[in-house]
């Protein structure tokens, strides 16, 4: 069953290639159909590939295979491998099953556009590139999956290019994800450079076989780059600017690329990488930092925004945060533990918003909304599950992939991480309910034209909802302390218990066994304390929040206008850079300078030829002249010269 | 069968027939252009099917006395360096041809131009006698100069002029070398030839070979062009018909890339060892400085043309890498320059013929009119942006990885200019394609025909096929550049010991051995 892994790249990309050639002449609902089912084929495939490696014992659970050779020059070699593993079994699994239903709800959500074709066409690019990512054997081709994704986020962000924003925010994500792809470009080849392959296997196993020390600076470069390319593509402090920018795409879009997949990529990687990372305390300390930083950060950014995908998309980037501090303090499983529950939960949450927009015919202004609940009450009950579930209620699946990570940043780390995860977790709970209750609960604020059109979206879209729920709720029990099936599962990559120690950390692991039960009923505790804030400001107390505003403006206008990260970027490298380039490289260096020598000599070369031609007068006299004044030259050269 | 001879001169035997025909019947003359360069095209092919990827030696060889007296000859062959510059010669030639069909003006001399530069341009890459060589070199140089200065734009004279005078200004430096090294080659073997493999014997002295390779790299850094010598590019360009700039980026600029790797290198291996650091700067400001300028270039033409500075720095600091990598990643890169560059000139150019403007404010929104033209026109700026799995990428990994080996600091500056071709391609290509139609003659812009159809998609083909299965263009040049960089080492030694025992030139920089990584 194992030798099917090839299929599950092919069906997406006979799905795109269909799609993109002749879609166009098709009509609406077969380019739908080929769609989906070229990635409901896909995931049942993967479902294939996971029972087959179900089947064979948990140590032998790895297999390659191998398509051809792709760059070979000397002794660089990058092949087209595929790698099955239960981490990578574990991803295809959430991209094919998320992507299939986000798949189904797009019929709906895109009927009326008219770029459906196309729009299917980048969808199925984009599933077939995401698990090209994650099935790939060698960092290089895993690099091929990892821009690809990039250029399908790239088009689906412009999908509507006639908008100036979209097209902005699309080349803002794609020069970003550039930057942190510079560090990935630059870890491959000093990967190369130190273990003389680009092979997974072959560099983990050397990794991990005692051949480095830990804390040997040339891995903790290595993890460095390795982790620049990560803040890129996962949105990390300081390079998450784009992701915001990027909720300009169709909200499904952002359900499954800027949430449930793409932007884990990140997180994937690290966790690939756990045997270099785990050689760098240094790194490990990076990666934990930013994570949490960003955690709190972006969780911060998110509590005063109004624009309904505004604050999914900070939520992303602040849970996307929770997943990097759990690598960071080395708790690999319950990094990708948040990862799969996220994907549920958030793409549900989209999803959501979307049927939100599509009811209120495109608004997402928060504050033109309310009262919606009795109007869709479908979108509002899934809806409702997501918020619980993020915000960490137990026994939602959020609960238990947070609590475990706010635990292991304790047990693992240390008291500061813990703190800022949990008021990162606090903050969480509060702005998803203060959204809820803006768009859900509450008096009507809309609009007239937008009141007369409100409807419940069709089966299509909210039936994806529904199963998402589902997942939301259910998919927690995966990890439950104590009997993780998911921990299990994972270990054969993550070796041991899937918790490895970081050398020359503080040594963890020696708490009692009251600890979790107490940090389950201290996180419980936090998440209704935002949740009651939340309910106390939106619900009881509608012209709280304006106060506040008033009272605290400064500090509400910094959160508001996101710290006004974009504009001192702006300040700091777009303009100096345009600047530079228009008037001095260009304008002065190459038109004035380097030009301006190239004419000069020209003229120089003219003008020494008129000067040259006065010589030649025409007139016996003047020749004459000439040769009489040779002569005395001459003759005065012969008598002094010497 | 000789296919190299006939490859070189059938463009010109198609060049009496279409002077035997009436300038009227312009459409005949095209067809009959058109069908010269296809054919030679298709004669082209068996160089790659029946090339022996297992030996260095040079294939197809054909030699013929031309002058005896002075030791001349008809001196051709390829080996795997040389034989995708060919087929790339043959290749954009009859793209091109179809380029130009909206020409109208003395199409006849036109085309007849045209094949000359087919004939030069190819003769440059076969040539094995020098003397030969510089033949070609200056008789490519003449219809392009024609094509510039009467089927150009407005400042085509200044432009066609300033493109003549400063290639033959490094021309002429190139001349002197190549009578220097024909007088020491008879100084030590007793034998007046201008034999490029018996050049490739001789063991010149650090200064000679210092003096020598500067003359050369004089020559090929101005065709390149290299940065302080790049700003003939941006006018030619600018001035030449759509054709013109397609074979000045596809395969002019070739010549000087191809020039290093012919001569510089295996010729003065010591001196090219000390020029590494100047060679690789110049490439590396090149990157970065061509990015930064094309970036704020207002006119499409322009843009492209600064971009080739930045590509072709790529090529030479992989070549000047000296390893396997960097010197395949540079042969590919050349290829993938020719490919994807050209096939920007190509669409700029259809632009051109729709609207008769180049300036980038002018366009903007036309993806909604010209749906399949966007198609087209983000997969090259794609390829030219260096995206993995299309060809750009291969050729740009290889050379960094190579650069990285040797000098990691040269690498890690030079990788930089991955982020600044994203900026300034993709923000050229929302200017153009994005945004709402502002302009009202854009709303009526008809989508690619028939034509330009055809012009694409061989282009297009090749830019997956190098992108997913590069083997099939590395495997041949292997041998070639395995013995390359033997030459080039073994020569090194041999010259590095004689150096040691006459001492009297102090190398203006300190040479570096290759295996060594610095920071």
């Amino acid at each position: 069953m194992l030798n099917l892994v090839a299929l599950i790249l092919l069906f997406p990309l006979i799905g795109a290639a269909f799609n993109g050639t002749i879609g166009k002449r098709l009509r609406k609902e077969n380019v739908g159909y080929i769609a989906c089912g070229a990635i409901g084929l896909s995931f049942f495939v993967s479902l294939l590939v996971f029972c087959g490696l179900l089947l064979l014992p948990p140590e032998e659970r790895l297999f390659e295979k191998q398509l051809f050779c792709w760059i070979e020059s000397g002794s660089f070699k990058s092949v087209v491998g595929l790698q099955v593993d239960p981490l990578s079994t574990l991803m295809i699994l959430v991209v094919t099953g998320v992507g299939f239903l986000i798949h189904i709800y797009s019929i709906g959500y895109m009927h009326h556009d008219k770029g459906y074709h196309r729009y299917f066409c980048y969808l199925n690019l984009f599933t077939f590139s995401m698990l090209l990512l994650v099935l790939s054997n060698n960092f290089l081709l895993m690099f091929i999956g990892w821009e690809a994704v990039g250029l399908c986020s790239y088009l689906l962000i412009g999908f509507w290019f006639e908008k100036k924003s979209a097209s902005n925010a699309a080349k803002k994500a794609f020069v970003v994800n550039r930057v942190g792809d510079f560090g990935f470009a630059l870890g491959i080849m000093l990967i190369f450079l130190t273990f003389h392959t680009i092979d997974f296997t072959e560099v983990l196993s050397a990794a991990s076989h005692g051949n480095f020390e830990a804390g040997s600076f040339t891995i903790t470069i290595i993890t460095l780059l390795l982790f620049m390319g990560a803040t890129g593509k996962s949105a990390q402090i300081p390079l998450y600017t784009w992701l915001p920018d990027a909720m300009e795409g169709p909200t499904p879009v952002s359900a499954l690329i800027h949430a449930a997949t793409m932007v884990t990529a990140g997180v994937y990687m690290i966790v690939r990488c756990n045997a270099l990372y785990m050689l760098s305390p240094f790194t490990m300390i990076v990666v934990a930092g930013i994570g949490a930083v960003t955690a709190l950060f972006a969780a911060s950014i998110g509590l005063v925004q109004n624009d309904i995908k505004r604050v999914l998309a900070y939520s992303t980037i602040s849970q996307l945060g929770y997943m990097f501090l759990a690598c960071g303090v080395g708790a690999f499983t319950a990094g990708v533990f948040h990862l799969m529950t996220h994907a549920f939960f958030k793409a549900l949450l989209f999803l959501g918003s979307g049927s939100v927009i599509h009811a209120l015919s495109g608004e997402q202004d928060m504050r033109k909304m309310g009262g919606l609940r009795h109007h869709i009450p479908t979108t509002y009950k899934t809806f409702l599950v997501g918020t619980v579930a993020i915000a960490g209620i137990p026994p939602f699946a959020g609960f238990f992939s947070k609590d475990e990570i706010l635990l292991e940043s304790l047990v693992r780390g240390n008291f500061i991480y813990w703190s800022i995860g949990a008021l990162a977790a606090f903050f969480t709970a509060f702005y998803m309910f203060r959204l809820l209750f803006m768009t859900f609960h509450g008096e009507s604020r809309l609009d007239h034209h937008a009141a007369e059109h409100l409807h419940e979206s069709p089966r299509n879209m909210t039936l994806p909802l529904t199963v998402l729920a589902g997942l939301s709720f259910f998919g927690g029990f995966l990890g439950i302390p104590g009997a993780s099936a998911i921990n299990h599962f994972l270990s054969p990559v993550l070796g041991g218990h899937g918790h490895t120690e970081i050398p020359g950390a503080a040594s963890g692991g020696h708490h009692g066994a009251w600890l979790p039960y107490l940090m389950m009923v201290v996180s419980t505790a936090i998440a209704l304390g935002g949740i009651f804030l939340a309910y106390h400001m939106y619900i009881k107390k509608p012209a709280l929040p304006k106060k506040l505003a008033e009272r605290f403006s400064l500090i509400y206008k910094l959160l508001l206008n996101k710290y006004y990260v974009d504009e001192i970027y702006d300040a700091l490298f777009v303009h100096p850079t345009k600047k530079i380039s228009a008037q001095i490289l260009w304008k002065l260096v190459d038109v004035k300078m380097i030009d301006g020598s190239v004419n000069g000599i020209a003229r120089l070369v003219r003008g020494f030829g008129n000067v040259l031609r006065l010589l030649q007068t025409g007139y016996i006299r003047n020749y004459a002249f000439y040769i009489v004044l040779g002569c005395i030259f001459i003759i005065v050269f012969a008598v002094f010269g010497k | 069968m000789p296919i190299l001879t006939l490859i070189t001169f059938l463009p010109i035997i198609g060049v009496f027939f279409i002077l035997s025909m009436d300038s009227r019947r312009s459409e005949l003359i095209r067809v009959t252009t058109l069908l010269v360069s296809v054919v030679v095209f298709f004669i082209s092919l068996p160089l790659y099917v029946t090339f022996d990827a297992h030996t260095y030696e040079m294939q197809f060889v054909e030699k013929l006395q031309w002058i005896p007296s002075f030791g001349i000859h008809y001196h051709v062959g390829i080996d795997g360096i040389s034989l995708f510059l060919i087929l790339l010669t043959t290749f954009i030639t009859p793209i091109s041809i179809l380029a130009s069909w909206h020409i109208t003006r003395n199409v006849k001399e036109y085309m007849v131009a045209m094949l000359v530069l087919e004939t030069g341009m190819i003769g440059v890459f076969i040539s094995l006698d020098l003397f030969l060589f510089y033949v070609f070199w200056e008789l490519m140089l003449i219809p392009m100069y024609l094509l510039i200065g009467i089927w150009g734009g407005p400042r085509r004279i200044y432009a066609a002029v300033k493109f003549f005078i400063y290639t033959m200004a490094g021309s002429v430096f190139m001349l002197l070398a190549i009578i220097a090294l024909y007088f020491l080659n008879h100084r030590t073997t007793g034998e007046y030839t201008f034999n490029l493999l018996e050049f490739y014997r001789l063991d010149l002295s650090f200064a000679v070979q210092f003096w020598l390779f500067l003359a050369f790299a004089f020559a090929f850094a101005i065709k390149v062009p290299m940065f302080p010598f790049h700003t003939w590019l941006p006018d030619a360009h600018v001035e030449a018909p759509t054709a013109g700039s397609v074979i000045l980026a596809g395969v002019l600029l070739k010549m000087g890339t191809y020039g290093f790797v012919r001569f510089c290198l295996p010729l003065f291996p010591e001196a090219s060892h000390a020029f590494i650091p100047v060679i690789s700067w110049m490439a590396i400001v090149g990157i970065i400085y061509g990015a930064l300028v094309s970036m704020v270039q207002d006119d499409l033409k322009k843009l492209v043309a600064y971009s080739s500075v930045s590509h072709l720095g790529f090529v030479m600091l992989g070549i000047f890498a000296f390893n396997i990598q960097g010197i395949e990643g540079g042969i590919t890169q050349m290829i993938n320059h020719g490919l994807s560059t050209g096939a920007l000139f190509l669409v700029v150019g259809m632009l051109y013929e729709r609207r008769h403007t180049r300036m980038i404010a002018d366009f903007g929104g036309l993806t909604k009119q010209m749906p399949v033209f966007a198609t087209f026109f983000l997969i090259v700026t794609l390829s030219s942006i260096g995206l993995p799995g299309l060809n750009g990428f291969v050729g740009e990994f290889l050379i960094l990885v190579g650069t990285f080996k040797s000098r990691i600091l040269y690498a890690s500056i030079a990788t930089s200019g991955i982020i600044l071709a994203a900026v300034y391609m993709l923000w050229m290509f929302q200017r153009v394609m994005f945004h709402e139609i502002t302009h009202e003659e854009n709303k009526t812009l008809q989508d690619i025909n028939k034509r330009e159809f055809a012009i694409l998609i061989p282009i297009m083909l090749l830019i997956f096929w190098i992108g997913i299965y590069p083997s099939s263009f590395l495997r041949k040049m292997d041998a070639s550049v395995n013995h390359l960089l033997k030459q080039i080492g073994e020569k090194a030694n041999i010259v590095s010991n004689v150096q040691k025992q006459n001492n009297n030139i102090t190398p203006l920089i300190d040479i570096v051995p290759e295996t060594k990584t610095e920071w």
